[in-house]
């Protein structure tokens, strides 16, 4: 939300629903996302992989059991991708969060623990482990 | 071009639909009062060219006619067939008529009179200047005997008589009531826009009114075939006594047509001002949606340019379409201005002046006005977004998140800042002046401060909505923290949406302000100038017969009683409202401070001066003034200069013998009434009903109710006022609706997100409620402040005119306040529900 600050926007849902935030959990996720002094920034003044991880960290607040992510790379340089791709990781390993994520990019696939390949709406293969040139060669197969 | 604009047009239809009904509705109240003015005119003017005969032959007025109600001199009756006999003239009608002649109807009501004269007439079957009897019987017969009547069919049915009933008559003449038996019904050729016609016999008007002389009001000359009006008047003015003159019906038609217009002049600028109120606000919402409509397509208008378009070709595309606009809401507008001109009409009627026998009339004048405004201030106000939407660069095509180039907020703030000193300036240079000029003045700086002030509002509501940001966080948390800050994020829109209720707002608290300021001084003034007792008098100062004035003086406990009457007349050459009162018995009843001179010279012959006329005429007690009144000029003395007194309300206070004695017919205004000492106020208060009680005309009130019934025309105009502004609402709530519409448009991704992290449609919807509600009450705010500046500001100017007392009505205001809360949640009711219906996946994917 471009009105609200990073910290405003990743304590959103909760406040939506008039809950409290868990302080030990926003810090845990706070320390996780790294975004330091620019929690009191407004999204125009963060860059492009501080607003996403913004957006990530707040998707973790509300605890979910599943976090979907569709291309959440899309539009970012590699450095911020892998601000982001590793926020992501880190949840994962630390807090248990079962990720979906949604990516053209082989790279980006790399870092999970599982891909699934579809092609035309329907899975066509499955690879655990993935390295970036494992997928970019069942890719182009 | 021309193709793409029309595409445009058709791609957008609820946009389209939003701006086209501004257009609707500002056209919409031009057309409707130019029809209206228009209808009023004619149905005057028909009215007028049926009522003066050929020639007319009437008491000398030397060309400055001052009302036939006042004037009470005749023609002698032998001059008619002396007239009917002068070369050319083929026959002559003695005519009379006397105003103040009503009907009161079964249930003790007076019929009309609650403006339209009730005229007495003598009936005859005078051709007039068309060659017609201007009306004939429709029922009965014509009146003959001393207690026959006939009455026009519409009085006659408003009262609920037939022929053969008794009718009681109230006149202003020295018989202040007539037992009379209804004979026949007359119907007129021209409307009666409300008025009474009472016909009697000749013989009997003449022995009621006249005291049984042979006299006549004016004499109509029908002249022979092929004599021209003007030969007959020429033949006709030869043999005339010397206070006698002759004119064609022509000249006497133009010269009561003028008297009319004059009168007329009010209303219509009354009206008038209205058709700029809503024509401003509208503009506010064409200029509001154009930007709108250019803003959400500047990707596409950038697209245009990369293919080629120059700047100029998209300027004329955005002006092309606000042309096709403006021509289909104008001609909606001009048939939707027949409605409003039917509503006028209707309100009118309901105040008395009834024009239901008058038909809209439709003038080329209208049709000129209603385009020529509907064009004009739509591409106005379409110039600026065109001119932003050709600065589009073409690379912007090709990025997302296209940003409309906008104006700096400063250079707005320094145009709005220098449009609101202007305007002040006016308002001032307005203040100081005189008239009707000084009026138009105030009126152009009021109009000045409040666009420079809606042009500055981005910046001056800023700390207003920041302060709402504080009060919606704390009452409504998060969901209220996203409204103000939503409302905070284009400050221009909001105050641009915000402008237009402010505008209406504005105006409506000024009026307030000065309502209520009046009120207050009447109240102020009665407490501390009248003396007397007990008022006799009506609501609208209608005159009545002064024969209740000895009929009140002879109650038991009835110390004194002061007749009031008011009258045109000229002093010094100049043309002023005086009065006359019984100099013996009105120091006992309003409490004059003499600054020079003495109240016991004040005596028969004798006059009262008001000090600041004093002062600007150079008038000194003792010295001696000339009057002028229909029967000629007098010499009165000064005996004393009074200090400011709004009882008096006038600039020379007579004796009742100077009006008497001038031509004046006798009729009084208000009668103030003393009581003895030792007289019990209630016992006295309704001996004194009992003794008007046949006269429904007048009542018996004591100050307190007095106070009451000189309030009540204030609220009356009020709530005229406030019915009227309501369009102003009307159209800011259309605005409002329109800047929600395209914010949930532009935030269709955030809605999503929102949605999509755990917002609730409620929530949601109640979150589009208060950014509306915080447009509304910014609005409201800003117009209320406005309002109390100009309210005190035009009530300081005026306090010596009677509006000496500033009283803030500060619960009404805050009512208007909260209405405009109220307003914004209705307008956030559509808006709100397209944000809660929008699906949350499709949403989030939206660029």
């Amino acid at each position: 939300m471009p009105t609200l600050t990073a910290h405003e926007n990743i304590t959103l849902p909760l406040s939506i629903a008039g809950r409290k935030a868990d302080q030990d959990w926003y810090d845990t996720v706070i320390t996780a996302v790294g975004l330091g002094d620019r929690l009191g920034h407004k999204p125009t003044e963060l860059s492009g992989g501080q607003q996403q991880r913004v957006a990530c960290a707040r998707a973790l607040m509300s605890r979910p059991a599943i976090v979907f992510a569709d291309e959440p790379t899309g539009n970012l340089d590699s450095a911020a991708s892998d601000e982001v791709l590793g926020f992501l990781r880190r949840s994962v390993e630390e807090f248990d969060q079962t990720v979906v994520m949604v990516t053209h990019d082989p790279t980006s696939a790399a870092w999970t623990d599982r891909v699934i390949f579809l092609a035309d709406g329907t899975v066509v293969d499955e690879l655990l482990d993935p390295t970036a040139d494992a997928v970019l060669e069942k890719m182009r197969a | 071009m021309l193709r793409a604009a029309w595409r445009n047009l058709l791609a957008r239809k609820l946009r389209l639909l939003l701006s086209t009904f501004a257009i609707v509705l500002g056209v919409g109240f031009v057309a409707g009062t130019s029809v209206f003015t228009a209808t009023l005119g004619n149905s005057f003017d028909a009215i007028v060219d049926a009522s003066v005969g050929e020639v007319v032959v009437r008491p000398q007025t030397d060309g400055d006619p001052q009302g036939g109600g006042f004037d009470a001199r005749t023609l002698s009756g032998d001059l008619v067939d002396k007239l009917a006999a002068a070369d050319g003239a083929v026959r002559a009608d003695g005519n009379l008529a006397v105003e103040g002649v009503f009907v009161v109807d079964p249930d003790g009501q007076v019929v009309g009179g609650q403006g339209p004269p009730g005229i007495g007439l003598n009936f005859n079957e005078a051709p007039n200047a068309a060659g017609e009897v201007p009306g004939s019987l429709s029922g009965g017969r014509a009146p003959e005997g001393p207690d026959e009547i006939a009455l026009d069919v519409g009085t006659a049915e408003r009262a609920g008589y037939s022929i053969g009933d008794s009718v009681p008559l109230v006149t202003a003449s020295t018989r202040s009531q007539l037992e009379t038996e209804l004979v026949g019904t007359y119907e007129f050729s021209a409307g009666l826009n409300g008025a009474t016609l009472t016909f009697f016999g000749t013989d009997a008007m003449q022995k009621i009114f006249f005291d049984g002389n042979d006299v006549y009001t004016d004499i109509w000359v029908t002249g022979a075939e092929g004599t021209s009006p003007e030969e007959l008047r020429d033949a006709v003015a030869t043999g005339l006594p010397a206070d006698v003159e002759a004119l064609t019906g022509d000249d006497v038609a133009e010269e009561q047509k003028d008297a009319i217009g004059q009168v007329l002049q009010f209303i219509n600028i009354f009206l008038y001002v209205f058709v700029v109120v809503a024509l401003v606000v509208g503009s506010f919402l064409i200029v509001n949606t154009f930007s709108i409509l250019v803003a959400q397509r500047a990707r596409e208008l950038a697209l245009l340019r990369a293919l080629g378009a120059s700047r100029r070709q998209v300027r004329r595309l955005v002006l092309l379409e606000a042309f096709v606009i403006a021509l289909v809401g104008s001609t909606i507008g001009i048939g939707v201005g027949f409605g409003i001109a039917g509503g006028i009409k209707a309100i009118f009627g309901a105040i008395g002046l009834d024009l239901s026998e008058s038909p809209l009339v439709f003038t080329a004048t209208t049709l000129l006005w209603s385009y020529g405004v509907g064009i004009g201030v739509t591409m106005v106000a379409a110039y600026l977004p065109a001119r932003r939407a050709a600065k589009v660069s073409p690379v912007e095509a090709l990025r997302d998140g296209v940003a409309m180039p906008e104006t700096t907020i400063r250079r707005r703030l320094i145009v709005g800042i220098a449009l609101t000193a202007l305007g002040a300036g006016t308002i001032a240079a307005g203040l100081i002046g005189e008239g009707g000029r000084a009026a138009l003045l105030v009126g152009i700086g009021i109009l000045g401060v409040l666009l420079g002030v809606a042009l500055s509002s981005p910046v001056i509501g800023r700390p207003l909505l920041a302060l709402l940001r504080v009060v919606y966080r704390r009452t409504f948390g998060t969901i209220g923290q996203l409204s103000a800050d939503n409302a905070l994020r284009n400050p221009r829109r909001t105050a641009a949406t915000a402008s237009a209720l402010m505008i209406g707002l504005a105006l409506v608290a000024t009026m307030s302000v000065l309502g209520q300021s009046s009120k207050a001084s009447i109240d102020k003034i009665i407490a501390t100038n009248f003396a007397a007792d007990l008022v006799v008098s009506n609501a609208i100062g209608q005159p009545f017969s002064p024969s209740i004035a000895d009929d009140v003086a002879a109650v038991n406990g009835v110390q004194q009683v002061a007749p009031f009457r008011y009258a045109p007349g000229t002093v010094e050459g100049r043309e002023d409202f005086i009065a006359a009162t019984d100099p013996d018995a009105f120091a006992d009843m309003i409490t004059l401070n003499l600054r020079d001179g003495s109240l016991g010279d004040f005596t028969g012959g004798t006059a009262l001066v008001e000090e600041q006329r004093a002062d600007d005429e150079g008038i000194a007690v003792g010295d001696t003034l000339t009057l002028r009144l229909p029967k000629g000029e007098q010499d009165v003395d000064v005996a004393g200069i009074y200090e400011q007194n709004p009882a008096v309300g006038v600039p020379y206070l007579f004796t009742l013998d100077e009006f008497v004695s001038g031509g004046l017919r006798p009729q009084d205004n208000f009668v103030f009434v003393s009581l003895a000492a030792g007289a019990t106020f209630e016992t006295v208060e309704a001996d004194v009903d009992e003794a008007v009680a046949g006269i429904p005309l007048v009542s018996v009130k004591d100050q307190a109710a007095y106070a009451e019934e000189q309030r009540a025309p204030i609220d009356q105009l009020l709530y005229i006022i406030y019915a009227l502004l309501a369009l102003a609402i009307v159209i800011a709530v259309l605005g409002i609706v329109n800047t929600l519409a395209l914010s949930v448009i532009e935030r269709t991704r955030e809605v999503g997100l929102l949605r999509a992290i755990g917002m609730q449609r409620r929530q949601l919807r109640r979150m589009v409620r208060l950014e509306s509600v915080a447009i509304a009450v910014l609005g409201a705010v800003l117009g209320v402040v406005m309002g109390v500046i100009f309210g005190v500001v035009l009530q300081q100017a005026i306090a010596d005119q009677g509006i000496e007392v500033l009283q803030i009505p500060w619960l009404q205001l805050a009512v208007f306040v909260v209405v405009a809360a109220l307003v914004g949640v209705l307008a956030a009711v559509l808006p709100a529900r397209r944000a809660a219906r929008l699906d949350v996946l499709t949403a989030i994917g939206t660029e």
